[in-house]
């Protein structure tokens, strides 16, 4: 199949599993104890049957099931989600509103963790029985048992009392009045901890990976050819292997979009990163119903998005790979 | 998002070299060379004898040292080693030392009943998958996809946030959200297992399909799934440690994470009521990934030559 058929193959796919998240959606919604009429009434400070029921009218609460359920997709199809009673806003708004910041936090955890977890696998697999692999496949040992908060929280510890060199909190320095770049670098001075908390989880990962990979790769005919030519071994490493061994790396980085935001959700919460896992933690513990559903569906969304990405990307770097 | 349906490692062409020597030196039992194998590896030895002595320290903390873990004792914040406080006091004054005894059984079982629930879920639907492939599998790793889309921790916050927190819950919401990692295992091994020769001549003998799933090729399919199933623990000890940390924890259970969640506003008043604990977690969650490697060397002797 060509490339444009197996790309637009791809987005049908990715859009029936969003709607089938919509309706996983609209299902935990109705099955959870209390609606949005009670949460009306209770605003109000309390309503009688009369006026309950008047407010169930009024939202279609009332009708049957699926007539409900096509009132709420269909309203998700213009970018309603509903709305937020205890932000007292439209839900799009609020999450447009924290998106960015997610994006800007999880996109960078990922970058610097495959750009270290590379280099850190290429250098290790130059010699597999040496100290540094040793190290490598330690750093990835402890990068998966330590929780993503403690690493955080040490972190936040080490810089406030021993070298006090970045922010530990928010996104940027309020106070702060100067032109567009001196606040673009206060952002990403402050990005500096939740990106490396981030990223430890996954350079884990991507380590173990890219050296396991880099020697299977090296084991190949072809790199035997090409030291016996005389190929200078720097082009070898990085010209012939590495180009073969970033395959995996980079189907699995693209399989870990969902990780990295459950990740975020835990790191935006130690370094008070306004951004969607926030929101998502006032608004559980708010009980604050339509918005973690309009979060939900959004993170799917950003996963089912880069998914894609990350697949076109590898076909048009390997047309080898099988389509399906 | 099927690109890592690779075929295993495992399927690649056995050499004649290794038949010659096992034939040569005595024959040992496979249970038997298996457990030589894992008790040879150094690092795998360290993570049981680990794993252990955590087991021991919170299983059988309360008979040696039984101050109640939620009963004031002492000023908030002694540090740890003052006042005959080995671990300290937390912010209203609790003993460290009995919380971190009494949150080490909480976290140790919801990691693994947690486990166990992805684990039956996983192997369930990946054997469905495997053994019946067309549409069966079409339809199941759909639905696998489906689960892997939503990002694991957002939608057990959801779940517990819905139906309430407290331990079955909690349990409840991470092995519905872990799963498809068991499923995705298990399927392979079953592709790879059904087209093997002693599988057909167990279908020739008219066996039915719940025969072959489960005793003709589950059996076979293990070695994997258990490495899996271990990894699993781990995870979902760190997954119960990031919901209580984020508050969505039952209130009433003392558990490691909670003990971190609980704490972690006067971090830096205090920063070893939560330095401890995630040390914990910590060691707990490597001594696990150690035995798994060790297991995984064990159980797949193949794996290791390729350095």
């Amino acid at each position: 199949m060509s490339f444009w058929r197996v790309t637009a193959k791809r987005i049908g796919y990715g859009f029936l599993l969003l709607m089938s998240v919509l309706v996983l959606n609209f299902v935990l919604m109705s099955l959870a104890p209390g609606d949005i009429a009670d949460t009306i009434a209770g605003e109000m400070g309390g309503a009688d049957e009369q006026m309950l029921a008047e407010i169930r009218e009024t939202y279609g609460l009332d009708q049957p099931f699926h007539v409900q359920l096509w009132r709420y997709l269909s309203r998700v199809f213009v970018l309603d989600l509903g709305f937020s009673y205890f932000y007292n806003t439209p839900v799009t708004t609020l999450i447009l509103e924290k998106l960015p910041a997610t994006l800007l936090l999880v996109f960078s955890a990922q970058i610097v963790a495959i750009i270290s977890g590379v280099v850190l696998g290429v250098m290790a697999a130059k010699k597999p029985n040496g100290l540094f692999s040793l190290s490598v496949t330690l750093i990835a040992l402890f990068g998966f048992a330590a929780p993503v908060f403690w690493t955080g929280i040490l972190l936040i510890i080490l810089f406030v009392s021993i070298f006090p060199l970045f922010p530990i909190g928010g996104i940027m320095d309020v106070t702060l009045a100067g032109s567009w770049w001196e606040h673009t670098l206060d952002v990403l001075h402050h990005l500096m901890l939740p990106m490396i908390t981030l990223a430890s989880i996954f350079v884990a990962l991507y380590s173990r990976l890219a050296r396991a990979s880099m020697l299977e790769v090296l084991g190949a005919d072809y790199i035997r050819t090409a030291r016996a030519k005389g190929v200078p071994e720097r082009s070898v490493m990085y010209r012939h292997a590495l180009r073969n061994a970033l395959a995996p790396v980079v189907t699995v980085a693209g399989l870990q979009f969902s990780a990295v935001i459950s990740g975020a959700v835990v790191v935006e919460t130690v370094f008070s990163w306004p951004g969607l896992g926030s929101l998502a933690l006032h608004s559980i513990l708010a009980r604050d119903t339509p918005t973690i559903m309009g979060i939900l569906f959004c993170s799917a969304l950003v996963v089912v998005v880069f998914n894609i990405l990350t697949d076109m990307t590898l076909r048009l770097l390997d047309p080898r790979i099988k389509s399906g | 998002m099927s690109n890592l349906d690779t075929p295993t490692p495992n399927s690649s062409p056995p050499s004649t070299t290794d038949q010659g020597e096992v034939d040569s030196t005595k024959t040992l039992s496979p249970m038997k060379e298996m457990a030589f194998m894992f008790l040879r590896n150094y690092e795998a030895m360290f993570g049981l004898i680990l794993l252990l002595g955590i087991a021991a320290f919170t299983f059988l903390g309360p008979l040696l040292y039984p101050t109640d873990p939620f009963e004031m004792v002492w000023a908030p914040f002694t540090y740890p080693g003052e006042e005959g406080f080995l671990f300290g006091t937390d912010y209203l004054g609790r003993d460290l030392l009995a919380e971190m005894i009494a949150g080490g059984r909480v976290s140790i079982a919801i990691g693994l009943s947690a486990a166990a629930i992805s684990v039956v879920i996983g192997v369930f639907v990946g054997a469905l998958a495997g053994y019946y492939g067309g549409i069966v599998e079409e339809a199941l790793m759909r639905f696998t996809e489906f689960f892997q889309v939503l990002p694991t921790l957002l939608f057990s916050m959801v779940i517990v946030a819905l139906f309430g927190a407290s331990l079955w819950t909690v349990t409840f919401a991470i092995g519905i959200v872990s799963w498809p990692a068991v499923a995705r295992v298990t399927r392979s091994e079953f592709l790879r297992i059904r087209e093997l020769e002693y599988v057909t001549a167990a279908r020739s003998s008219s066996a039915r399909d719940g025969y072959l799933i489960f005793r003709v090729i589950l059996p076979n399919a293990l070695p994997p799934i258990i490495v899996q199933a271990n990894l699993m623990v781990g995870s979902a000890i760190l997954f119960e440690a990031a919901l209580s940390f984020l508050g969505l924890s039952d209130p009433n259970v003392m558990s490691w994470g909670q003990i971190i969640g609980s704490n972690r506003t006067y971090i830096l008043d205090a920063g070893f009521a939560v330095a401890i604990p995630g040390f914990a977690i910590f060691l707990t969650v490597l001594s696990i990934s150690l035995i798994g490697d060790g297991l995984n060397d064990a159980l797949n002797p193949k794996l290791r030559q390729r350095g």
